[in-house]
């Protein structure tokens, strides 16, 4: 950086890239890997934490908004790291503007259905009741 | 050079691997008993053992290698012999952590 220049070299790529925003990818992907950090240590302190592993003491921990909040964030934040790394070996691997742009495709939408499915599942146990 | 490249295979795996066993395990929970039932079937089957053992390695390597890139990020770290030490560092944390949870939930280290 030269003298007079204030801006930070992240600051000088956002709004850049072909789709304007590699910056906020870079920045996005580093956010959420913070956030995974913490939730990631959450749940496996929790799963060693809990009294037993079957389905009756499951149901109860993540019933609670207490297992069933941190879930979801876990779940919503993963899915979005994880499409956000694949785009990346995707874009390095997978070439020609037609291949490349199907794979992100099936990428997105194997990401939202996946999370939505997970997210419906978790919404059935945080809703249902505990029989 | 292989940090790098684990870090990857790493972040594959957990997002399809990872993520898919976490839907899943989410899914047999919210249905109930049998269905959970049916998931442990799978879960403890010698296979399944080791794509779990696979998944734990994959989460703590992409882990440990994702503070390493968030380190080296900032600017610290690039000298040769302390980004090589770190990039070591990892490989033997993932294993001894693996390998320390495996013991502790097979019942081997109490």
């Amino acid at each position: 950086m030269s003298l007079g220049d204030s801006s930070t070299p992240l600051g000088k790529v956002r709004g850049l890239g072909s789709a304007r925003h590699g910056g906020e990818h870079w920045l996005t992907e580093r956010m959420t890997s913070i956030a995974l950090l913490l939730l990631g240590s959450w749940l496996l302190a929790s799963l060693l934490l809990l009294p037993a592993l079957d389905q009756r003491t499951l149901l109860e921990w993540l019933h609670a908004p207490s297992g069933a909040v941190p879930m979801a964030l876990l779940v919503i934040i993963g899915f979005k790291h994880a499409l956000d790394g694949v785009k990346v070996v995707v874009d390095d691997y997978v070439h020609g503007p037609g291949n490349n742009f199907v794979t992100n495709l099936v990428m997105l939408f194997l990401a939202v259905g996946g999370g939505a499915l997970a997210l419906f599942a978790l919404a059935r146990i945080a809703f249902g009741g505990v029989a | 050079m292989a940090a790098s490249i684990l870090h990857r295979a790493s972040g594959v795996a957990l997002s399809f691997a990872g993520l898919g066993i976490l839907t899943w395990w989410l899914y047999a929970v919210a249905s109930g008993p049998q269905a959970y039932e049916r998931f442990t079937m799978a879960a403890t089957h010698p296979l399944g053992l080791i794509v779990l053992v696979g998944v734990t390695w994959s989460f703590f390597q992409h882990l440990l290698t994702g503070i390493r890139h968030l380190v080296t990020d900032t600017g610290a770290a690039l000298e040769l012999g302390v980004n090589k030490t770190f990039a070591i560092l990892t490989f033997v944390g993932s294993v001894l952590l693996t390998a320390a949870l495996w013991f502790y939930l097979l019942g081997i280290v109490k």
